[in-house]
């Protein structure tokens, strides 16, 4: 049996741990039972000795790395200071030892290959963390936040996950589930002990403190679709009739002084997707490849691909030719953006002259009430005007144009929120069965299930579901 | 010495609540049993409280009646006064309470046992248990010694397959009163001296803890006058499911309410120095939830009152019972501080207050089956493993009875886990928590209590009695009956809807609720505050003759479906955790990145499963998840091999 379990901790693995650049100092992390071992193989002392496993653990040594298997004369590989970590002392809780190198990606990877040939294994995206985490050393919690850390996509993101290893989250969490226990604690004293605890009046105050607490928790759950959008980006789609000024649109988004933050292939239908950002925040403009090819999107993919890339996005960016008049086709694209959160841009305002669209016209176009406040932009593609006025309207529509204070708590993690929103719902029902006037008894149904909810976003609660939550995290295991 | 060596399948030593109740399951199993009690004239003794059940206690009787056991029926033929408790509250806390007579509840019984086939009383000192090495390890059983026999004082010895340890408060037993102390069991009985070494030579762990019970007053001396006249209820509801309801309607005996005062506090707080509790003389740890007259007025400085119910011991005798003032302070301060009570002015005290100590089982010791872990055949139940009360000790005798029994039978253990009664909550709080005084049954312990109400005990655990072979065939199909009227009525009222006209609306002005809008369902109707089952009578031709227990499950079913549709969520997860099996030979060293406490305690306890294990004190969140990916990593690895 213990050879079996052994297993899921037994490889030791290794991996550059700083940026790959061509920085200074760069650090390669081992770990594993065989980190010290291994790393042997490769290391001499100053004095040109294989003698690491005599060092002792939480020292710094100095010395070589060496590929014995070349040529005496060509065996240095970099000088480099070593740092031993013995198990559980460490971020793993196994035996860590990080090579400090001169750096260079060159030496890096001359390093990272020799320890590879010498018994270790490359660490997987997060696998010091997932290792962290199964030893015990970090709460889920803070596992996510590491791994949000490691993928975060802009400052907001690295903001949010910060605050959230820094386990502000977790006091905020737990300050609420104090409250809760206490009322349920109360209220199981007054039922094993009468006579000693009086219930009279109870429920009123009690009304009073979980409106406090779903009021918090609500504010919280509202974080949450800000923070999503500040740290995931917002799914944009452009859409207008040909010449239009699309092609402009984008290439002004997406133009050299813009940076393109990545080319993400295939989500789940073969769609390139281009991400810029725009002041703030990410923008990820769908189907954009399509909309380079052929000015003429509709025509070309059809009005129920297009209808079908609408509904999937987040905004709709509608430009209009403000030098032409509203036409049937427009009609149709008006149809595609109700109910949908849409910044129309008048585009060629430069010509002053020739204007036929004004904004009157599109609202009253525009006649679906949920989009009385529709942003309406005037812009000039050739001239490059109403960029910002863009970068604005998309900061009002998604962020209502606050700053963010840098202390403000972001739910960035949908498991969170999800979690979050199952103890607002239990709570209101412990309003419900207040109003209702049912006995004390009744509300500690509900007060444990949102007790229960908040224990599993920090982790003090074991969720049926945590095994596959870890695995599913870590993409371990099969 | 003559070889008179006699052979049983079981020997139960001790005969109170719990050896009772082990000892008719197992004869009744048709196991021959024989039961040792240090006087056979005092079985089913009470030697404290003249009550039986009360909140949460009142729903293990329940539930001991659903299994098969015999306190219901007991208390039924014995009651001098019945009453429901808790009604102004959900029906999950409601509690029935029975004032007894404890000299005809301790003759009923013992009636029982002797009329009991395969059943011998013994009155005698067991001295020692005989073991003999036994090694079996396994992934789901692990012992190094079984159970072979006892011996008696006497120097006779029985052979037995399987003996029930429910020695109660007798294992070298003293008895406080301030300063005085006597080397008895309680009311002047023998203690039992000899058992205790016999135990921890065969490796057992004992610690003391204590226990405590107020005077008994003669009642000619109790002006009542003062005091508040308590009544039964009238219908008395039975407590056991096979009683005739008509059965128990007779007259009852009333009890009393008075209060303490600042006279009273004041003259504990003067001499509280001679509390030996409070000067250190009793080492063993007594209950929280009972607490004394003197631990009550140091919890609570600020209470200018306790309530003090006097209640009588039964109809052969004037003592009364002073509920409420269980105290060890020495006798002239009994005396003077029962005296400043109102109505107790002139009392005499007959029996004083005393605190009782006595030897019993370190906790870490039990299987989830009451038997004691390493020895094959030993069992054990009631305050010997660590609880309070009668019922507490019944329910675990009836619970460790019935186990005994399976595993000499060679059929599957009984099992209830905390989701489906409150002796699943009993059993596992005793085996998976280091309960550090007596334990108490409690409402606030039981997570899930919505489900498990004192009504519906029958319906929860009935089965588990019939498949353990205590309840008949024709009890058994009576309930199944039952639960298909319930269903049928549920969904009758659900499916059954009264338009909106005149006559409806009429109906529905004259008992004060809102008329209708549309047609409604008669479940909607009931869901009202102002309508019952019964009042909706008038607009419900088609309804079918039931009783009144039937209509009671229905109307709580109907009204409370929300509540009881989210609390059996809540049972899912649990379950979810439940399943989730911990072989029995883990190596705890082998789960390398376990904390050191959270290994120990996992050492310590051993659980069978990862709920259980998350109970354990010292083992937190992240360490079960650690022990969950542990095991699953450990099956997946298996499947890979296979």
């Amino acid at each position: 049996m213990a050879n079996l379990l052994n297993r899921l901790n037994s490889d030791t693995i290794c991996a550059i741990a700083t940026a790959m650049s061509d920085a200074g100092i760069g650090i390669i992390r081992v770990s594993g039972p065989r980190a010290v071992e291994i790393c042997d193989k490769v290391y001499v002392s100053a004095g040109k000795k294989h003698n690491l496993l005599e060092h002792k653990p939480n020292t710094i040594t100095y010395g070589y790395i060496v590929d014995e298997s070349l040529q005496e004369e060509n065996q240095i590989v970099d000088e480099v200071m070593i740092s031993f970590m013995k198990a559980p002392h460490s971020y793993t809780r196994e035996d860590v030892i990080e090579i400090n190198s001169h750096g260079g990606m060159l030496v890096m990877n001359q390093i990272l290959e020799l320890l590879l040939k010498s018994g270790c294994r490359l660490a997987e995206p997060g696998e010091f963390t997932k290792r962290a985490f199964l030893n015990g050393r970090i709460d889920l919690t803070k596992a996510e936040a590491i791994m949000d850390v490691i993928s975060a996509q802009n400052n907001f993101a690295l903001e949010a996950s910060r605050n959230q290893l820094q386990g502000k989250i977790y006091s905020k969490i737990k300050a609420l589930r104090e409250i809760i226990i206490y009322q349920m604690a109360f209220i199981e004293s007054a039922l094993d002990d009468p006579e000693n605890y009086d219930l009279t009046g109870f429920s009123d105050k009690l009304d009073g403190i979980i409106a406090g607490v779903i009021d918090e928790i609500g504010h919280m759950i509202s974080t949450a679709d800000e923070g999503k959008i500040r740290k995931d980006g917002i799914k944009t789609v452009i859409v207008g009739k040909p010449n239009a000024g699309k092609s402009s649109l984008l290439n002004t988004l997406t133009g050299d002084d813009r940076a393109i933050v990545t080319d993400i292939a295939g989500t789940t239908r073969d769609i390139i997707e281009e991400t810029v950002r725009l002041g703030d925040i990410v923008l990820h403009l769908i189907d954009t490849a399509g909309i380079r090819n052929t000015d003429d999107i509709i025509e070309k993919i059809g009005v129920d691909k297009a209808k079908s890339m609408v509904q999937e996005a987040e905004l709709v960016l509608y430009i209009l030719d403000s030098t032409s008049e509203i036409d049937d086709e427009d009609g149709d694209i008006i149809d595609l953006c109700m109910n949908k959160k849409t910044i129309v841009l008048l585009n060629k305002d430069d010509l002053s002259d020739e204007i036929k669209i004004t904004e009157d016209i599109v609202r009253m176009r525009f006649s679906d009430a949920s989009n009385d406040n529709l942003p309406i932009i005037k812009t000039s593609m050739l001239k490059g005007n109403g960029i910002d006025d863009l970068k604005k309207a998309v900061s009002d529509l998604f962020l209502n144009g606050e700053i963010v204070p840098k202390q403000e708590l972001y739910i960035t993690n949908l498991r969170h929120k999800a979690l979050l929103q199952n103890a607002y719902d239990s709570l209101k029902l412990v309003r419900d069965s207040i109003s209702k006037d049912l006995s004390e008894d009744f509300y500690t149904v509900d007060l444990n299930d949102a007790y229960a909810s908040l224990g599993e976003i920090i982790g003090e609660e074991v969720g049926d579901d945590l095994v596959e939550e870890i695995f599913s995290k870590f993409c371990m295991g099969k | 010495m003559i070889d008179v060596r006699e052979k049983y399948d079981v020997a139960v030593i001790g005969a109170g609540h719990a050896g009772c109740e082990a000892a008719l399951a197992c004869a009744r199993l048709g196991l021959e049993t024989i039961i040792f009690t240090m006087s056979a004239d005092n079985i089913a003794f009470m030697p404290c409280n003249p009550h039986i059940g009360g909140s949460s206690k009142g729903h293990l009787v329940r539930e001991i009646d659903a299994l098969g056991g015999q306190m219901g029926k007991a208390i039924d033929k014995t009651f001098l006064q019945s009453k429901m408790l808790n009604t102004s509250k959900g029906p999950a806390v409601h509690s029935l309470r029975c004032q007894a007579d404890k000299m005809e509840y301790s003759k009923e019984m013992k009636r029982v046992l002797e009329s009991q086939e395969h059943l011998s009383i013994k009155q005698a000192e067991v001295s020692e248990i005989l073991v003999e090495d036994y090694k079996v390890e396994s992934e789901e059983e692990e012992y190094t010694k079984k159970i072979v026999g006892v011996k008696i004082f006497s120097g006779i010895t029985y052979d037995v397959k399987a003996v029930i340890l429910c020695t109660g408060t007798y294992l070298k037993s003293r008895c406080l009163t301030g300063e005085a102390i006597t080397y008895s069991g309680p009311n002047g009985l023998l203690p039992s001296n000899l058992l205790s070494q016999s135990l921890i030579d065969a490796g057992i762990e004992l610690r003391r803890f204590k226990t405590g019970t107020p005077a008994r007053m003669d009642g000619n001396t109790i002006d009542y006058s003062k005091m508040s006249e308590q009544f039964g209820d009238s219908p008395v509801i039975p407590f056991s499911f096979d009683t005739d309801p008509a059965d128990v309607q007779r007259p009852q005996v009333s009890c009393w309410l008075t209060y303490t005062n600042e006279k009273t506090h004041e003259i504990i707080r003067k001499n509280i120095d001679r509390s030996p509790i409070y000067a250190g003389i009793i080492e063993g740890i007594g209950p929280r939830y009972c607490p004394s007259i003197e631990d009550k007025v140091v919890k609570f400085p600020d209470h200018e009152r306790h309530q003090v119910f006097v209640e009588p011991e039964g109809t052969y005798t004037n003592e009364m019972y002073i509920d409420g003032m269980s105290s060890s302070l020495p006798e002239d301060v009994q005396i003077a501080m029962y005296r400043t009570v109102p109505g107790l002015e002139n009392c005499k005290i007959v029996k004083s207050a005393y605190a009782i100590e006595y030897d019993c089982l370190c906790p870490g010791q039990l299987q989830p089956t009451l038997e004691i872990k390493n020895i094959h055949g030993l069992f054990s139940a009631g305050q010997f493993n660590g609880s309070s009360g009668y019922e507490e000790a019944a329910a675990q005798g009836l619970y460790a009875g019935i186990n005994a029994a399976m595993q000499i039978q060679g059929k599957p253990y009984l099992s209830i886990d905390r989701s489906e009664g409150y002796i699943g909550v009993l059993v596992d709080d005793l085996v998976t928590k280091e309960n550090l005084e007596p334990y108490r049954m409690m409402t606030s312990r039981a997570e899930y209590r919505l489900l498990l109400r004192q009504d519906n005990a029958d319906i929860r655990l009935r089965k588990k009695g019939y498949e353990a072979g205590l309840i008949s065939e024709e009890k058994y199909n009576k309930l199944v009956t039952k639960i298909d009227e319930i269903n049928h009525e549920v969904e009758r009222l659900k499916t059954t809807t009264v338009g909106a006209n005149a006559a409806i609306q009429k109906f529905m002005e004259e008992n004060g609720s809102s008329t209708l809008k549309t047609a409604t369902s008669l479940a909607e109707l009931i869901c009202r505050p102002e309508f019952s089952y019964e009042t909706l009578a008038p607009i419900d031709p088609e309804r079918p003759t039931l009783s009144k227990d039937i209509i009671e499950q229905v109307e709580i079913t109907i009204r409370y479906e929300g509540y009881i549709n989210r609390q059996e969520r809540q049972v899912e997860q649990f379950k979810k955790l439940e399943k989730k099996l911990i072989p029995a030979d883990i190596d705890y060293n082998d789960v390398s990145s376990l904390r050191l406490e959270a290994r120990q305690k996992l050492e310590k306890f051993r659980p069978t499963n990862i709920g259980q294990a998350s109970r354990i004190g010292g083992v937190n969140p992240a360490d079960v998840s650690v022990l969950l990916i542990y095991l699953d990593s450990m099956y997946r690895g298996k499947n890979d091999e296979k």
